[in-house]
Order: C-alpha cells, then sequence, then structure tokens
C-alpha cells in the first residue's frame, strides 16, 4: 500500500504528525532475515532440554510409570514425576487472580484431560529427552470420559469470560415475545477449537540464585512476572521476562500454563538453564481453546422487521476444574435494538484441558450465532438481510441507551454494500450461478466489538541528539504494536518515527499492560502518548523560561512541538530544536513519565465498540456439495487508524479466522476415550493461501473524541466477527440449506 | 556413536559430527549450528515453517535426517541477504505486509523462492496460492504473501533479464 493509495481522510494526521501513515513494520527486516529472536531460538551456555510426558486419557489417574527406564536412556538428566517434583510456593489448585487460571504442574497423579503433563524428563539433548519421555510406559486406572452435551456435567457459572455475570436481562422478554408476530428460533453449534499459533509455546528458563530469566513468548509481561514470583516464592522484580517477539498467540500466551512452569521449575531443580519447547500436539490441552458452545436464540419480530424480544442462551463447554465459560450470549446485546433482550449463559463440565480467551472469545462462537439467526429472522419476515438489520439499527446501546462514544455502522454498511454490489442479490435462495454452474450465494454480517483499556505506563526519554528513548513492556504477537506504538510516541514528541527508538517486549520496563482484547494499541499507545507529553512539557518549561531562547515567555500562549522543534504558538516563525534547548540547560536528557487508565466517566456514561459489515460470496457445487469462499469484503469503523497498512492486516487476519470457523477450524474428540483425533495441524484444518480468497477491507473513517484522547478503538478481534455469519448466510443463500452448526461440511449440503 | 557429514551451508564449507543419528536437519541447524532463523511449527512436515532449500530444492528440513545432508548444499534464511542488501524476496514481503508474528515467514520466505527458481507458478495468482500451500500462516498474512510472491518474481525475472544483456 502506498502513501498515496491512503485516502488522505484516513491519514488522519496531527499537525506534522507521521501517525496515520502505512509504514511498514519496524521489525521487518528482522523477520524476513531469521534474525528475530523467539523464545525457542535461546540458547544459553549448559542448556538442558526438557520433554514433557502427556496423558493419553481423559480421566483417571497414572498407576505407573517406567522411570527406571527413561533415566537409563543415554544423555537423560532427571525425570520429575509427582514423587519427586519439588515444591512451588503458590497451590497450583488455586486461580491466580486475575486471569491465571488452576494448572496441572505434577500436583498430583490424577488425569484431568487428554495431554495433561504427567512427568517431565531433562536430558543433555532435545533427542535424548524426547526418548526418555516416551519410554516412561505410563499405566492408568481409567474412568469413563465426559466428551459432550450429553454425558457431560451442566451447572450454573457464577460468572462467565472474565468476571462478567452469567445473565444479563433488559425489558420484559416473554412480553416483547408475545408482542410479535412471529418468532424465529434455532440452536446453533460451535466446536473446540485451539489457537495453534505457528510458534509452540516454549520458555528458555536460566535461574541465578533467587533471580530467574524467562525467554518466553508472552502476551501480558508484569502480570506474568508476578504471577511467576508468586509460583515460586521471589519477588515480582527477580523475575525477568523476555519476549521480544511471539510467534503469534490469540490469548493462548497471555496466561500462565502448567508445561512452562514446569520447566522453570526444572531449571532450578537442576541449578542448569533448561529450554521446554510443546510440541503441535501438546498444545491441544493445557494451554486453553475456544470451547464448545451450544447457542439457543428466539427472536421476536413484527411485520415490518422490528424486533421486539432477544433472547440467547450459550451452554458454554468449560473443563471439570476450572471455568471459563464463553460469554458467547452476551453478543447479542450490544448490536441490534430490541425492547427486551436476555442473554444468559450455563456451564457444561467436559474432561477437557480449560478453555481459555482465544482471539474474539464470546464474540466469535456467539457472533457466529447471532448473524445467522438475524438472517433467518430477515428471511422469515421476507426481508433483505441488510434491510433488516438496518430497520433494528441501534442508536444508543439497546438496553442501557448509553450513547456510542462513535459509531460510524451505518457507513460500513453502506460502503461495504456498495462495494460488494449486494443491491443486486436476489432475495430467495438458489438464485445464482456462475458460468462453471456452481450455486453462488451472498450473506452478510455485522461485525461488532467492545474497545477495553487496561492500565499501563510509559517513559519517554528525550536525548541530548533530539531523539528520543521510549520504554513501555508491550507485545507483539503480529499487530505491528512496535510500528504503530512508535508512531504514537514520535507524534506526541513532535519527532519522525525514525528518530525514536522503541524497547518493549521485556518485563523490566514500565508495565505496559495486555496485550489482549484488541486493547493494546489503545493502552501502552495512551501511556507513551501521555509519557511523550510528559517530556514536551518539561522542555517547553526550560526553553519558554529560559531568556537566550526565542521561545522565552511563551508559556502563557504556549509552544507547539513538531519535526523537533518546539515553536511558539502564535508565532510559529520563532522556534528552537529540542537539541539546543537541552544543550543550553545543560542536560543530557529529559524523562517524561506517565500512567494511563480510562476515566470511569467515559465506561459509565458511554458504550464504547467498534464496528464494521463483512459480505461473502461462496461458490458450492451443487453435486458434490464442496464450497469455497470466492469474495469477502469487510467494511470496518474503530475510531482513529494509527497504521492502516497494518490495520488492513489485522482486518485480513481476523477475516480469515472467519473463514476458518465457518468452513475448516474444528477439534474432533474420540467419544469412547475422549482423545483429541486431528490434534496436529494435517487434521485441525486452518486456512492455507489457497482457501483464501481476494480480501478487502475498507477503513471506515470515523472520529471518536470520547473513547481516548488519541481516539483509538481497536482492531485486532473484530473481523473474526460478523465474518462467520456471512459465510454461512452466503452457504445458505447459495444452496437454500440452512446449516446450524460450525464448521459447515460437504455433508451437511448433500 | 559420531557421524560426520561434509555439507554446504549458506555457501560455507562445514564438517559436521554428529553424535546422535536421530538428529533432524532442522534440529542440527537450530540446537546445534545456531542457525534458529529456521523455524520448528510442528515437526511432521505440516506446517512449511522449517522449508529450506537442500540443493536448490524445497525441503522441511523437519523431515530430513541431518546425516541424509552428507554432501548436499542447504540454504536458509540466513542465507538470502547480502550484508545489508535484502533478497527481493525479503524486500517483497516486507513492502506486502507478507507476514505478522514472522514466525511462519523463513519458511514463507523459502518456499517462495524455490517456487519462483522453478518457475511452476508464473503470474497467475491462484497457482502462486496453491503452491505456497504448504506453508502454514496463522496470522492470515496470505493476501500479503501472494502479492510479495508475484512482486518478487517480476524483479527477480526483471534482474536476470538485465543480467543476460
Amino acid at each position: 500500500m502506498s502513501p498515496e493509495s491512503i485516502s488522505p481522510i484516513l491519514q488522519q494526521g496531527r499537525h506534522g504528525s507521521n501517525a496515520g501513515q502505512p509504514l511498514t513494520r519496524r521489525d521487518g527486516v528482522l523477520k524476513v532475515t531469521g534474525r528475530a529472536t523467539y523464545a525457542a531460538d535461546n540458547h544459553p551456555r549448559g542448556m538442558l532440554y526438557a520433554v514433557t510426558a502427556v496423558s493419553t486419557i481423559a480421566r483417571g489417574r497414572v498407576t505407573s510409570l517406567d522411570v527406571a527406564a527413561a533415566k537409563a536412556h543415554p544423555g537423560v538428566v532427571e525425570v520429575i514425576t509427582p514423587a519427586n517434583r519439588p515444591p512451588l510456593s503458590h497451590n497450583p489448585a488455586e486461580k491466580m487472580p486475575p486471569f491465571g487460571f488452576r494448572v496441572e504442574v505434577l500436583q498430583d497423579d490424577t488425569v484431568r484431560y487428554v495431554n495433561q503433563p504427567i512427568a517431565l524428563v531433562v536430558a543433555e539433548t532435545l533427542e535424548a529427552a524426547t526418548e526418555g519421555a516416551a519410554l516412561l510406559n505410563p499405566r492408568y486406572e481409567t474412568a469413563p470420559a465426559r466428551t459432550g452435551r450429553d454425558n457431560g456435567d451442566r451447572y450454573a457459572p457464577p460468572a462467565i469470560g472474565v468476571g462478567s455475570p452469567p445473565r444479563t436481562a433488559y425489558g420484559d422478554i416473554e412480553a416483547g415475545m408475545a408482542s410479535a408476530t412471529r418468532v424465529t428460533t434455532a440452536e446453533y453449534s460451535t466446536p473446540a477449537q485451539y489457537h495453534n499459533a505457528m510458534e509452540p509455546h516454549a520458555v528458555v528458563a536460566e535461574w541465578d540464585g533467587d533471580r530467574v530469566t524467562l525467554d518466553m513468548p508472552n502476551q501480558a509481561l508484569a502480570l506474568s512476572a508476578g504471577a511467576y514470583a508468586k509460583y515460586f516464592g521471589i519477588p515480582p522484580e527477580n523475575v525477568l521476562i523476555r519476549s521480544p517477539f511471539l510467534g503469534g498467540g490469540f490469548g493462548s500466551k497471555a496466561i500462565l500454563n502448567g508445561p512452562q512452569i514446569l520447566g522453570i521449575l526444572a531449571a532450578r531443580m537442576l541449578q542448569r538453564p533448561v529450554k521446554l519447547a510443546l510440541t503441535r500436539a501438546q498444545m491441544y490441552g493445557p494451554v486453553g481453546h475456544r470451547g464448545a458452545t451450544w447457542q439457543t436464540l428466539r427472536i421476536g419480530t413484527e411485520d415490518d422487521g422490528r424486533i421486539t424480544a432477544l433472547h440467547h442462551h450459550s451452554l458454554s463447554a468449560t473443563s471439570s476444574f476450572d471455568d471459563f465459560i464463553e460469554p458467547a450470549a452476551n453478543s447479542s446485546l450490544p448490536l441490534y435494538a430490541s425492547p427486551a433482550l436476555l442473554a444468559e449463559h450455563e456451564g457444561l463440565r467436559l474432561d477437557t484441558g480449560t478453555p481459555g480467551p482465544m482471539r474474539a472469545p464470546g464474540e466469535a462462537s456467539g457472533s457466529a450465532a447471532l448473524e445467522v439467526a438475524i438472517d433467518e429472522a430477515a428471511q422469515a419476515c421476507g426481508m433483505d438481510p441488510l434491510a433488516f438489520r438496518l430497520a433494528n439499527y441501534a442508536e444508543t446501546e439497546p438496553g442501557t441507551n448509553k450513547p456510542f462514544s462513535s459509531k460510524a455502522l451505518r457507513e460500513c454498511y453502506d460502503q461495504g454494500a456498495s462495494r460488494f454490489g449486494w443491491s443486486t442479490r436476489p432475495l430467495e435462495p438458489r438464485q445464482m450461478r456462475d458460468e462453471n454452474g456452481l450455486l453462488v450465494g451472498w450473506g452478510m454480517g455485522t461485525a461488532v466489538f467492545h474497545c477495553p483499556h487496561f492500565p499501563a505506563e510509559a517513559r519517554a526519554t528525550l536525548r541530548a541528539d533530539g531523539t528520543a528513548l521510549v520504554e513501555t513492556g508491550g507485545a507483539d504477537m503480529g499487530q505491528g504494536a512496535w510500528t504503530a506504538l512508535a508512531q504514537i510516541a514520535a507524534e506526541a514528541l513532535g519527532l519522525d518515527p525514525d528518530q525514536v527508538e522503541l524497547h518493549s517486549g521485556i518485563s523490566n520496563l514500565p508495565d505496559g499492560g495486555i496485550a489482549g482484547g484488541s486493547g493494546h494499541t489503545a493502552s501502552a499507545g495512551l501511556a507513551l502518548h501521555n509519557a511523550g507529553e510528559d517530556a514536551i512539557a518539561q522542555l517547553s518549561e526550560l526553553a519558554t523560561s529560559d531568556e537566550a531562547s526565542p521561545l522565552y515567555g511563551a508559556g502563557n500562549v504556549g509552544v507547539v512541538a513538531r519535526h523537533g522543534r518546539l515553536h511558539r504558538r502564535d508565532d510559529e516563525t520563532r522556534s528552537e530544536s529540542y537539541a539546543d534547548i537541552l544543550a543550553r540547560a545543560r542536560r543530557r536528557e529529559i524523562v517524561g513519565t506517565a500512567k494511563a487508565n480510562r476515566s470511569p466517566d467515559v465506561a459509565e456514561g458511554h458504550a464504547l465498540l467498534s464496528h464494521g459489515a463483512v459480505f461473502a460470496e461462496v461458490k458450492v457445487d451443487p453435486d458434490l456439495g464442496q464450497m469455497r469462499v470466492s469474495r469477502l469484503v469487510g467494511a470496518f469503523a474503530a475510531g482513529r487508524v494509527i497504521n492502516p497498512r497494518l490495520v488492513q492486516s489485522q482486518y485480513f487476519g481476523g477475516m480469515i479466522w472467519g473463514i476458518s470457523f465457518a468452513l475448516q477450524e474444528e477439534a474432533i474428540t474420540d467419544r469412547r476415550t475422549g482423545r483429541i483425533m486431528n490434534a496436529d495441524l494435517a487434521e485441525y484444518h486452518v486456512p492455507v493461501n489457497a482457501d483464501v480468497p481476494s480480501l478487502e477491507a475498507i477503513l471506515v473513517p470515523e472520529q471518536d473524541d470520547i473513547v481516548n484522547v488519541l481516539g483509538v478503538k481497536g482492531v485486532g478481534e473484530i473481523g473474526v466477527t460478523g465474518t462467520v455469519g456471512a459465510i454461512a448466510n452466503a452457504v445458505w443463500h447459495a444452496t437454500g440449506v440452512r446449516v446450524r452448526r460450525f464448521p459447515i461440511k460437504i455433508e451437511d449440503l448433500l | 556413536m559420531s557421524l560426520s557429514i561434509s555439507t554446504i551451508i549458506n555457501g560455507e564449507p562445514r564438517s559436521i559430527a554428529i553424535d546422535d543419528p536421530r538428529v533432524s536437519l532442522l534440529d542440527l541447524l537450530r540446537e546445534r549450528l545456531d542457525l534458529t532463523g529456521t523455524k520448528k511449527g510442528c515437526d511432521r512436515g505440516q506446517c512449511g515453517a522449517c522449508t529450506v532449500l537442500v540443493d536448490g530444492r524445497r525441503v522441511n528440513a523437519c523431515l530430513t535426517l541431518a546425516v541424509s545432508v552428507d554432501g548436499a548444499e542447504v540454504t536458509t534464511i540466513e542465507g538470502l541477504a547480502r550484508g545489508d542488501l535484502l533478497h527481493p524476496v525479503q524486500a517483497a514481503f516486507i513492502e506486502h505486509d507478507g507476514f505478522q508474528c514472522g514466525y511462519c515467514t523463513p519458511g514463507q520466505i523459502m518456499s517462495a523462492i524455490g517456487l519462483i527458481q522453478e518457475n511452476h507458478a508464473g503470474s497467475d495468482p491462484e497457482r502462486i496460492r496453491e503452491l505456497m500451500s504448504g506453508n502454514i500462516c496463522r496470522c492470515g498474512a496470505y493476501q500479503g504473501i501472494t502479492e510479495a510472491v508475484l512482486e518478487a518474481r517480476e524483479a527477480m525475472s526483471e534482474k536476470n533479464r538485465s543480467d543476460a544483456a
């Protein structure tokens, strides 16, 4: 994308700022030359390799392990089992607030899910450790596995997602249904899905007395350092996490897991550095997943298509021993206007690893069901799906009536539909064929995602040469954080981005918050912005109080920072460079610091959401049922765009996850054993290049003066929402077959 | 047991003693030769992150025993750039944002170079998508990857033409 191809309005520059420019990634050269260092690339001197042995049953206990055979293998140094596992300072059966789950770290012989660690083998080489783990030959006492809705245990969860209430109601749902002229009811199911970041979870741990250095991919540095400190009984400042690059995270690298803790423990036990990297198969268990859901939607409508009541119930699967309830039904709360809304959740205990947040947790599964249900309601009313959605457009947040901080959804509908050519869509299904006789269908879905804000801190140092160093302990798992955050800092400092050095991805920097919930750019960005402004304010104070400065006395009218110089606001010809100001003051540097959080009034008084509209075309072989997405157009409004090149990539990534959710991804459990039968990248299908058609993402301009001073919302997850429903609805439009179970399969259409 | 192999890695002749016949080419590169640019995503030939060129052909280093490259020439991601001068495929990946997290990127780039050199794809994006489908990108940077391969192919054939002239 060249700068010329970006429309001026999208650049949204502020007094000479570079924010809004489609810069290429700062870490681009490192990533294309193989010099970007991921956790498992580290190799401290004297390092040992640890390999976990994992359970092959879903429920029961380990009755024996052939530790002697493993130990006898050449190169094996130690075998850690519940019998000799050194103590931990935090009870792993207790959750670690705010986001920590119960973990399995060889505390006992109980098996709660397949791929649970049951021993750790440490050896001089990876080959020896792998062989040692294979020699353990575990024996089990096996109990019947709870694998699905028919044999899992239902319960009423006290909370869903991360501490949200399980039930939210506005208005009288049954009165709303009674006043409807028709009610459409259907059940939708979504499968267990696994993050499958390309980089397997890994840690290289090296102890020095009671200090430990951890090379590991991590989405939440400060939080994790504190949690590891509790597990190992050391002060948080003694834990140094280095995570300069993450090979994808998608939520799975924000929360502590058992295997990584065991790797760190082994390093302390053996007093040598230890590397532990999970195999791909071992990622299907202890590192989280998107739990399966069974969702029922009831939508009451009047003759004109207006919704009178919307009831969304989700039965969400979790593990037998901990709770992460996919908050799927809450997807129905913020989007369509309805006098009565009810979102409620039930839990289902299965013998799996505990689920966790996975890109758009709740929103992805909930949107998939909601957007198909809306399509079905539109069909029942004989209305075009876009016209139906516009008839139910919410001008304020449904239920709460809060104003939106900004909402350009109508523009998203308009621009997406226009680009896609939606207006020529026939209402009835099975009306279109391509030149090869394939059935063609068009479907749409609305995208929506909330805008969380995490507390974050940053430091901005203006240096004697007029350049700056900015620091915050953030995480770049591929979003482009290093680039976007530098752009934000440069804007605040009145510098070009290439004059700004960014340090991040290490836990001894100011807390950059969590890279999750699509909130990292806004959260860490705001901290950097504030730190930059603090530095500029100090610099201004120096200049305007110095008689020798051309800015002397400008304190009242103020100064503007631009291109490395401070200018008088009322007379921009009077200016002085940062370097000159610092030199005359004999200052080596000026350090600005900031903490940033969202003012409670902002969230209390407003609905803070990003929006979008996704339009999909699918082609279906009428004889074979083979489906392909042939076109996908998304139009998204998410506040101010810091870097359109990176934002487009985020939208594309989300939309491809939508393709995956709709047509490909599913962990399949053997109902007899509870084992996942496709725990690898050949059988657990994720899109490859040939699965992805030409994509378009329209960056709809949206100015938001409320959400934060940057005007930034978030873009990392919204692309998944809307897309799944759009594709499913397009499959219906092509074939006339309404499939309510994801992923949609060939056999569903035959 | 010690096995000795002779191989050329990124243009440099190497004589390597391997103490364990189980070592894969991927683990040889990563754990013993400090060439960590080549990545391990699945260790069973399903994701393509470990793609390297052996005698100019694309192979999954995880499915290749180290001892089997005796006498062969191996090119990894570290062997592409000449100092600060990036290979055209590397430059095109940056320009077209053909990656996000970067973990699959070395494998994508090696695959792209292999398929351009083999001239299987021509300038047909559909063929490129098909032939790049052995390399999984979970971030979903496929559009940029396809554009990058197209542009790099053009740049490389222009360079070949001007070199020949």
